[in-house]
């Protein structure tokens, strides 16, 4: 069964017809290609399929672009439409990659991250779930353990973030 | 992959009909779980009815306690300040599970059925009492680091994989369901089977059957409560084993205690032996071990090519002991 479905994507309004049983992962990179969301384990396992979906943090392969009619996709790309996010420019500054296959997702993942501290939400590593979390290394690991990365560049990406939610880069 | 219908009905009641009607068809929620199996052919619906646009997607304040609709995110159940400060349990079980990512996207009435991760489950090439009934089990003596101590059957021996319905079978959470005869109510603890001759069917729901809303009562002595998981990485696994527990301590002595077991059987496990042998009992690691000790008289090890699991009934015991023993100290 095909189903015809618009998304927005990076800022451009897309419409597709996709079958019923495409992912949104498959959706944006086969029918509207979109090639920064990666296809890694295609499991929900890896993390490297994550895009930000309505502004939260998602992953594509687990998801189906028929039931996300209407939807407002960003991804790694769309993030740095006008030059690179600050999440972005710290990964580079950091030098928080190797290979950079994983990197797309870990981006939208830490955006989605920061962004989630930014409102006090807690974590498994937050002593006090009642309290506001502080932001520390062990915070960040937690927070970005969804997103694994092949080179092992772990040390660095948790300083990326670090250094990008003290400049305030969720946004 | 076989052809798939996907309906997006105007409400709950068509959503019910539309499932009930037909035999192949499925709820979809957050998907986390369903999309998965659909790729890797354990499930094989012919129909999904998506219901994440219409069953409740608020928390809202219920005869003191809370009652949170099906669609909330488990990212959002987690955050609500009211569940971290009156059910600190089930804020901690959540963000114990899954990703960032993944609770995002995964549902109040989606998490807890989810299916075992056992891996023959998981694999359509093995034989698999769950997803085949009659083909036999091939975890019993394979691999069993992550399978059942308490309940298990001859034909299965899975474990429940979900933090979060560890905390609500803790707290005496309620399961509001429509079916296509109308509404009924659930005791959270009840909602889950043990596997015994027909481990295919995980709940007693039947076939249509949509949670709409799950309820928690007032329940003071959950302020104190608190959730630990016991896996075989730091982060973003499956329990080896985990404790949700809430106490009333007071003098020395445990007035009343809530606790329920995952990672060691077929359903979230709530500890009745174990509350039972802490009510009056001093807030001392002799009696929260002697809970543990009721708890797992009947417990019985699974042997493997792994070694098997029996490392699970000491594990458990000193987890159980740590859980109490933290929460009798915290300041009150």
């Amino acid at each position: 069964m095909d189903a015809e479905i618009e998304l927005t994507v990076d800022g451009r309004r897309r419409r597709v017809s996709v079958d019923t049983r495409t992912t949104l992962l498959d959706a944006l990179r086969q029918r509207l290609a979109v090639a920064s969301p990666k296809k890694g384990c295609d499991h929900g396992q890896c993390g490297a399929c994550t895009v930000l979906l309505d502004g939260r943090r998602v992953l594509s392969c687990l998801t189906l672009a028929v039931a996300q009619d209407g939807a407002e996709v960003t991804t790694a790309d769309g993030l740095a439409a006008e030059g690179p996010h600050p999440v972005q420019r710290a990964f580079l500054d950091h030098d928080a990659f190797q290979c950079g296959f994983c990197t797309p997702g870990q981006v939208c993942s830490a955006v989605g991250a920061l962004d989630e501290a930014a409102r006090g939400w807690p974590s498994a590593v937050t002593t006090d779930v009642a309290a506001e979390p502080e932001l520390d290394r062990a915070e960040i690991a937690e927070r970005m353990s969804g997103n694994l990365c092949r080179c092992g560049a772990y040390a660095r990406i948790v300083d990326a973030v670090q250094a990008a939610g003290r400049d305030g880069g969720a946004r | 992959m076989r052809p798939l219908d996907y309906r997006a009905p105007a409400d709950a009641a068509e959503a019910v009909a539309a499932v009930a009607e037909r035999p192949d068809a499925a709820f979809l929620a957050g998907g986390t779980n369903l999309v998965d199996h659909l790729k890797l052919g354990v499930a094989r619906p012919g129909l999904l009815v998506d219901v994440t646009s219409l069953v409740p997607v608020e928390i809202t304040e219920q005869g003191g306690g809370l009652s949170i609709g099906a669609g909330v995110r488990n990212a959002d159940l987690a955050a609500d300040p009211r569940v971290r400060r009156r059910y600190p349990v089930l804020a901690q079980a959540l963000l114990a599970g899954a990703s960032g990512q993944l609770r995002n996207m995964a549902t109040t009435g989606g998490n807890p059925l989810q299916r075992t991760r056992c891996a023959y489950f998981q694999d359509v090439s093995t034989p698999c009492n769950k997803r085949e009934p009659g083909s036999g089990c091939s975890a019993i003596g394979g691999v069993t680091r992550q399978h059942a101590i308490l309940g298990a059957s001859d034909a299965c021996i899975a474990t429940h994989p979900s933090d979060m319905a560890v905390a609500l079978a803790a707290l005496d959470a309620r399961v509001r369901v429509l079916g296509p005869g109308g509404d009924r109510t659930i005791p959270f603890v009840d909602l889950h089977r043990l596997p015994g001759d027909a481990p295919e069917r995980d709940t007693v729901l039947e076939h249509g059957e949509l949670i709409t809303a799950i309820d928690l009562p007032a329940l003071p002595m959950a302020a104190r409560s608190a959730y630990r998981k016991v896996r075989d990485r730091a982060s973003y696994a499956f329990a080896l084993v985990s404790v949700a527990a809430a106490v009333d301590v007071a003098g020395g002595v445990v007035r009343d205690a809530r606790i329920a077991l995952g990672g060691v059987a077929h359903k979230p496990w709530r500890a009745h032996r174990a509350e039972d042998a802490l009510r009056g009992a001093t807030t001392t690691d002799d009696s929260y071990r002697a809970a543990a000790e009721a708890e797992l008289a009947d417990a019985v090890a699974q042997p493997g090519v792994d070694g098997g699991n029996a490392f699970k009934i000491p594990l458990l015991t000193r987890t159980l002991v740590a859980t109490l023993r933290d929460l009798a100290t915290e300041e009150a």
